[in-house]
């Protein structure tokens, strides 16, 4: 017989959905990415991962070509028309996916944990203020990491209760100890 | 669980992340058209099949989405190398004195 000592955490993590934000994929060939951050005052960072931020705008460098970029609602309108006036001139891509996602926020003492449930890559390798486009269990999902314990993880909508199922085992098994 | 070099991200990433893709270095014919009916065969489907060293296509579909290649022995399935698409086909000697 073994003793272990429990620790009955009330609230490993906190699981949160928030609130709708105007989401964009956004592709251009690296030829024109210069310019194209000069057209929509937005700086495109080119290393994988890596993020920038202007006013309220948030820029996540998913691939060599490719990034999404999250504004309030209130600026789609005007992100939108900022790029189709410079599309004749810098050829792009900018889809709106506003409404194929759902954000979840996970903070707490035990998020991390949390996520290595479904996560195969190392999350804690990430560093804070990275992102990484990765797997969540089998759904492709966007993460952030905004702190050592806060995350936030876009899921695209007809994924999300299949993985706040995961999540909420999950916090189940934490708040008993195992 | 198998790591996997990912050229785009610069980062070794989960299998779980990518996706095979076939082997690499067959260039899609220019003018398909002029193929006679066997020539067409051989570009669809047949392939060397190397028992050892093999250079196959990748995709880091679940992360920066990038098409790569490998090169991965299919004895002990270990990576060798990961390089970018369109970059030239490595030399196979030197991968294996590296061994
Ligand atoms: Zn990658």
């Amino acid at each position: 017989m073994t003793t272990q000592r429990h620790n009955f955490d009330t609230q490993p993590f906190l699981l949160e959905e928030l609130p709708p934000v105007a989401r964009f994929s956004l592709r251009v060939r690296s030829a024109n990415r210069g310019a194209l951050e000069g057209a929509l005052g937005l700086e495109l960072p080119d290393l994988v991962g890596h993020r920038s931020t202007r006013g309220q705008a948030e820029v996540l460098c998913l691939g060599p070509d490719e990034w999404m970029i999250l504004t309030p609602e209130a600026d789609r309108d005007a992100l939108v028309s900022v790029a189709a006036s410079a599309y004749m001139q810098i050829p792009h891509s900018l889809v709106e996916v506003s409404d194929r996602e759902i954000t979840l926020r996970l903070s707490g003492p035990q998020a991390l944990t949390a996520l290595t449930a479904g996560c195969p890559r190392d999350i804690d390798a990430i560093p804070v203020g990275r992102g990484a486009r990765t797997l969540f269990d089998n759904a492709t999902v966007v993460l952030w990491r905004d702190g050592p314990q806060d995350f936030r993880m876009n899921v695209w909508r007809s994924f999300v209760p299949h993985v706040r199922a995961i999540l909420d085992k999950v916090m189940a098994e934490l708040k008993s100890g195992l | 669980m198998l790591l996997i070099q990912c050229p785009y991200c610069d980062e070794a990433l989960p299998e779980l992340e990518f996706a095979y893709a076939g082997e690499a270095h067959i260039a899609r014919p220019a003018d398909p058209s002029a193929l006679s009916d066997e020539e067409w065969r051989d570009f669809l489907f047949i392939r060397t099949n190397t028992r050892g060293p093999h250079f196959e296509r990748w995709r880091h579909i679940h992360g920066c989405g990038q098409f790569f290649n490998a090169v991965r022995d299919t004895v002990s399935d270990r990576f060798l190398m990961t390089y970018k698409a369109g970059e030239p086909r490595p030399v196979l000697n030197a991968l294996e004195a590296a061994e």
